[in-house]
């Protein structure tokens, strides 16, 4: 029971390497990394921050030499051969005679996460390094970033849900300890909690999804793969078998994606990601890019198979996961146009970015949603790390745009210029990232006949053109206000006396030696901070090219490395190994070839992944949109220039002029009030009428029954107590008595009221008793 | 099989837990002790299962964890309430009798 069997399954003819079969040793380094810093990271010289920078660049390592293996494997591999995931699994533990395994399986998807993973993780804890220097938990920091990134990294290369699921709860735990890094704040540790809390409400879902996966698929996948039901290819294979029942399959779609909403902040669960900026920048940054929020979205990409069959995703032009991803489209790209905090604003955005995965996801743009994982990953933790500098070199810790920054493109040259680059990428502007990939979405939502999504798709790009412009004028164009132009907050002089009242996101509490920009205003970063967001901002510029749809096939290298083959696989024996694929699949009439997976039930075989369609790409499509993002950027641009710098008399308090468009303000500016709803009308409700019901129920039907039945027993008592207790009873008590009362004077020393005399004791009585049994029984 | 190994390193921990909860004199220590205690119960309980091959022992283990983690939490919270009314948790010092 406790040796531990291997199996290997890998295809003769494709091929591996020692980074594919030990890629499960990515998560395990940061794990161990955390192990020593939170033991010893104290006495190290850095505090323990070296370990953690270490470790994530041994996984960034071993991802890289794993993607390169993996691109040989797909290279090496025939037009219509099924690439197999490097999977291998280990007992775990196992009881009566269900049997839990752990192990990696390695795919294109998870190859593309881990190297994101990886190498965002390293540039972040570097940046850390600057960032949090002379915070009093900097250690304690570290190891809770190393962790939170080993958990997503065992998330990724899970082969089954148990480690999935463990992954993604150790995210949910090390991100409620980030956020609140600074607890001393009251409001710090509500958004600390809130997030926990609602991503808990979340994670109900995924494991009554799990739960439903396992117990309707167990049978089949056992049979016909020789794995668990808990197996994610089992389940892939499963939920494409034509086998499940398509009830079950739509329920447990459902509670997976509830788990989605939850982590991924898709509305209406999406009010704990701004709060989740009370953390330091650095964690916003990782939570925002590619760990954390992108979970939910990575689940349904995962168990792809399974939101395919149960929401029958390309025969149909709407369903539940593309509604709530374009809501969360446009409600929370409205909301990042009322915010005044810089962070705020890219956190709405995030939300709205995956509001657009998860719509690509649903319509069946599988690839693109996938490739914008990977592009908004750059982008946005580059757009992060430059509101963090800005808030260390120039406006002195405050985040509010309004109050605090403007013009500062003349202090900070290399921010303003990285912040630039990926707003471009973020708004989709040729040829940047973000171009290629919510393009490629847009374009194939629309291809699969979700053309109401397509619209959305629009409207949201010119959203996000408009209000990404509101934030780069606030910051850096215009006149230099508040911290910015120099000025000290009033909070200044109370720094020096270590007064508890305080900027929520001042990190240097108490105040270390050395703090120099108070006296020198704006000025640019150090290098540990501007080397993380140049180099952000040139893979913002450049990645969007290993998918660029415009200039051909050949350019289309995700696609080709990362997109799950659906070619029907020959039933695989029960030892676990897959024969090659069949060559059953017939061109179609636009020269790709199609196969049955997904839309029929394969025959004499198995599918891992279902077919997915392709936008062919259009240039006159492309400019459609780009005309709509820069129509975006322009009108935008005008209107900033008009409210803010020329104070327009038209413009300038609107809001209050106007009662439609003042309504509509506090709409927004109280969040659609989801938060008012959550609090006052949910948690009232529990702490409120239900729980003064209880207590009135308590109060009158308990204690009620509990009087009636006090009172008869009263009146039975007494009599007792007047015949038999007092003359029967108290006699032979008075006799008993006066002999105890001997006993007890002869006892008394041994009971001294020490608990380890009586402990003493209590086992040595236990070993004499242990003896006589001993004694008898030989 | 190996049963003779984990009886042993069982027997060892279950002594140094019976050490700890009758030397140590702070109450978290001995809270800890028992919880050694506990574990090295639970220890035998898995090897004996392992040798009958029955899964009993192990499910019987799983409710000792169970039940040790709420007599954890009950445990540490009678301490810091000690701690609150007296200020120590020293458990010589909690003695009112005059034995």
């Amino acid at each position: 029971m406790f040796a531990s069997s291997e199996a290997t399954e890998v295809v003769g003819a494709l091929s591996s390497g020692w980074f594919l079969e030990h890629a499960w040793l990515i998560p395990v380094i940061p794990v161990i990394g955390f192990a020593i810093i939170i033991l010893f990271g104290k006495r190290l010289p850095m505090k323990g921050s070296e370990i953690g920078v270490l470790s994530m660049l041994g996984s960034l390592v071993l991802s890289a030499g794993a993607a390169s293996q993996w691109i040989t494997r797909v290279n090496g591999a025939a037009e219509e051969q099924f690439i197999t995931p490097v999977v291998r699994v280990w007992n775990w533990w196992q009881i009566g005679g269900m049997k839990f395994t752990i192990g990696q399986s390695i795919d294109g998807l998870a190859i593309i996460v881990l190297v994101v993973v990886a190498f965002i993780s390293t540039l972040v804890q570097i940046y850390s390094l600057e960032y949090l220097r002379g915070d009093r938990r900097y250690t304690h920091f570290f190891a809770a970033l190393t962790l939170f990134s080993a958990g997503m990294l065992a998330m990724v290369v899970a082969e089954d849900m148990i480690l999935f699921l463990l992954g993604w709860e150790i995210m949910g735990l090390c991100s409620f300890l980030l956020i609140g890094h600074w607890w001393e704040e009251g409001a710090n540790s509500r958004a600390a909690l809130k997030a926990f809390f609602t991503v808990r409400t979340g994670d109900v879902g995924l494991l009554v999804g799990i739960s439903i996966l396992y117990f309707a698929s167990n049978e089949w996948t056992t049979k016909e793969l020789g794995v668990s039901g808990f197996s994610i290819r089992g389940i892939s294979a499963w939920a494409l078998s034509g086998e499940p029942n398509s009830t079950v399959i739509l329920i447990a779609a459902i509670a997976l994606f509830i788990a989605a909403i939850g982590k991924s902040g898709q509305f209406p669960l999406h009010t704990w990601l701004p709060d989740a900026m009370a953390g330091p920048t650095p964690v916003s940054s990782l939570l925002h890019s590619s760990t954390m929020v992108v979970a939910g979205v990575f689940l349904v990409a995962r168990l792809y198979p399974v939101f395919f069959t149960g929401f029958d995703i390309l025969g149909t032009g709407s369903n539940l996961i593309t509604i709530i991803g374009g809501i969360t489209i446009i409600i929370a790209a409205a909301l990042a146009f009322v915010q005044n905090d810089i962070k705020k604003v890219l956190a709405y955005s995030t939300v709205s970015q995956l509001g657009y995965m998860m719509m690509g996801l649903g319509a069946g743009a599988w690839t693109p949603a996938v490739f914008h994982i990977f592009t908004h990953a750059f982008f946005k933790a580059c757009l992060f790390l430059c509101a963090g500098s800005i808030s260390h070199s120039a406006s002195h810790h405050s985040f509010d745009m309004k109050k605090d920054m403007g013009g500062l493109r003349k202090f900070m040259p290399i921010t303003f210029t990285t912040w630039i680059i990926s707003t471009l990428a973020l708004c989709g502007v040729f040829p940047f990232s973000g171009f290629f990939s919510k393009d490629e979405i847009i374009d194939n939502v629309g291809h699969n006949g979700y053309n109401t999504f397509m619209i959305i798709g629009l409207v949201g790009a010119f959203m996000t053109a408009a209000y990404m412009t509101r934030a780069t004028y606030l910051t850096f164009f215009g006149a230099p206000r508040g911290a910015a132009a120099g000025e000290h907050h009033e909070e200044h002089d109370a720094h020096d006396a270590h007064a508890p009242a305080h900027d929520a996101h001042d990190p240097h509490v108490p105040h270390y030696e050395g703090d120099t920009h108070a006296a020198s205003g704006p000025h640019e970063s150090g290098l540990l901070i501007t080397v993380p967001l140049m180099i952000l901002a040139t893979l913002a510029l450049g990645s969007g090219f290993l998918n660029a749809t415009p200039f051909g096939e050949s350019w289309e290298r995700i696609k080709t490395w990362v997109e799950p083959s659906a070619v029907v696989v020959m039933a695989a024996s029960s030892d676990g190994h897959s024969a090659e694929a069949s060559g059953d699949a017939v061109a179609s009439e636009e020269g790709h070839h199609e196969s049955p997976c997904g839309s029929e039930t394969p025959e004499d075989g198995l599918c891992y992944a279902p077919q997915l369609k392709h936008a062919p790409f259009a240039w006159s499509k492309a400019a459609v949109s780009l005309i709509i993002v820069f129509a975006g950027l322009v009108i935008s641009w005008l209107l900033c220039v008009a409210l803010y710098t020329r104070k327009d008399k038209r413009l300038v308090g609107l809001t209050q002029r106007n009662a439609a468009l003042g309504a509509g303000y506090r709409f927004l500016d109280n969040k659609y009030y989801l938060d008012a709803l959550y609090e006052n009308v949910i948690v009232k409700a529990i702490a409120g009428p239900i729980a003064a019901g209880a207590y009135w129920f308590n109060q009158h039907i308990l204690d009620g029954i509990l009087h009636a039945v006090a009172g008869t027993s009263r009146t039975i008592a007494g009599w007792v107590y007047r015949n038999i207790d007092q003359r029967v009873v108290d006699g032979a008590v008075n006799t008993s008595g006066k002999a105890t009362r001997g006993a007890g004077g002869v006892l008394q020393p041994v009971q001294s009221g020490k608990v380890s005399q009586y402990g003493a004791l209590l086992f040595s009585a236990a070993a004499v008793a242990a003896l006589v049994l001993v004694i008898i029984n030989t | 099989m190996f049963v003779n190994q984990f009886l042993i390193l069982a027997a060892i921990l279950f002594c140094i837990g019976v050490y700890g909860v009758i030397a140590r004199k702070n109450g978290v220590m001995v809270l800890m002790a028992i919880e050694l205690i506990l574990n090295a119960v639970n220890l035998n309980l898995i090897a004996f299962s392992m040798r009958n091959g029955s899964a009993d022992g192990q499910t019987f283990a799983l409710f000792v964890i169970a039940v040790a983690a709420a007599e954890v939490g009950v445990g540490l919270s009678l301490v810091l309430l000690i701690y609150r009314n007296r200020r120590t948790i020293s458990l010589d010092d909690l003695s009112e009798m005059k034995g």
